[in-house]
C-alpha cells in the first residue's frame, strides 16, 4: 500500500460528519500524499467517492474490513 | 451512459464542471428544528465540497438564530403573543410533524444523540468555522421585531429580498427549506 501520510477516524460518527472531517484533515496534506478515511456510517460509501469526485481528489483505493469502510484518498 | 443518468451519482468523473466554482443558496424558511437539520447539514457539507454557500433566515426561520436566553420577542402585543406560540432559540425549535408539546422534539434529539448526529447549534457552529454566510432577513427582524442584539453572533449583516436574490441568481444549487 501506499505511504499513508495521516488516518482520519469516524468511525461511530453520521453524516455529515465523515465527510466533513474528510475535507478537514485533507487540508494537512501536500499534493500527491494519501490520507486513510475511516468509516462506520454506510451513507459514506457514496458519500466521500461523491466529496472525492467534487473536489477533484482521487480515491485511490477502498476497502471493507468487517463493518468498517477504509478510502484511501490522494490529494490532487 | 447519458452525462445526467440519475443512477450515476457517485462514479461521475467525467465533468469539466470539476473544477468550476460552485454555489449554493437556501431559503431557511420553515424554523422547525426537522427542517434546521438538513438545511445545516447540507451547508456545513457544500461548504466542505468547496462550495460557497449562503443560507438566508426569513420568517419562522429567524427565530432559532435568537439566543436560547432571549425568552420573547416582539414590539407589541402580537408580536409577542406570536413569540409566545412560536418560542425563539434553536433549541426551543419544535418538530414540523408530531412535536407533541415537546415530547417529539425530545425524542428526536435523543434519538439523534444516540446515533452520533450533532444537534443543529453544534452545526451551525460548524457552518460558522467554515464560512457558510449566514444572512438574517431585514424584513422578517422589523416584521416581528426581532433586535439584533437578541440573535446569536457570528451572523452576517441583514439583507433583503434582492441580495437573496443575486445570491440565487450565482448559484447553481437553490433551496427553499
Amino acid at each position: 500500500m501506499t505511504d499513508v501520510r495521516k488516518t482520519v477516524d469516524t468511525k461511530g460518527m453520521s453524516c455529515p460528519m465523515p465527510v466533513l472531517m474528510t475535507a478537514k484533515g485533507m487540508k494537512d496534506l501536500a499534493v500527491g500524499e494519501v490520507m486513510l478515511v475511516e468509516a462506520t456510517d454506510a451513507g459514506s460509501r457514496s458519500d466521500i467517492p461523491a466529496w472525492a469526485t467534487q473536489t477533484g481528489n482521487e480515491i485511490v483505493e477502498s476497502a471493507e474490513d468487517g463493518n468498517v469502510l477504509k478510502f484511501y484518498i490522494r490529494k490532487k | 451512459m447519458p452525462d445526467n443518468d440519475p443512477a450515476d451519482i457517485s462514479t461521475n468523473t467525467t465533468g469539466s464542471d470539476v473544477t468550476d466554482p460552485q454555489s449554493m443558496t437556501i431559503i431557511a424558511w420553515s424554523g422547525d428544528l426537522d427542517k434546521l437539520w438538513p438545511t445545516l447539514i447540507l451547508s456545513s457539507t457544500g461548504a466542505a465540497t468547496g462550495m460557497n454557500v449562503t443560507v438566508f433566515f426569513t420568517f419562522w426561520g429567524l427565530f432559532p438564530l435568537v439566543r436560547d436566553d432571549v425568552r420573547i420577542t416582539g414590539y407589541d402585543a402580537m408580536t409577542k403573543a406570536l413569540a409566545g406560540m412560536n418560542p425563539p432559540g434553536m433549541k426551543k425549535a419544535k418538530l414540523s410533524r408530531m412535536n407533541m408539546g415537546g415530547a417529539g422534539r425530545w425524542m428526536m434529539r435523543k434519538v439523534a444523540k444516540k446515533n452520533n448526529l450533532l444537534p443543529p447549534e453544534d452545526l451551525l457552529e460548524i457552518c460558522q468555522d467554515m464560512g457558510v454566510n449566514l444572512w438574517p432577513c431585514q424584513m422578517t427582524m422589523d416584521l416581528l421585531g426581532i433586535k439584533p442584539e437578541q440573535m446569536i453572533g457570528g451572523l452576517g449583516t441583514p439583507v433583503g429580498a434582492a441580495t437573496a436574490l443575486q445570491s440565487m441568481s450565482k448559484s447553481q444549487i437553490n433551496l427553499f427549506i
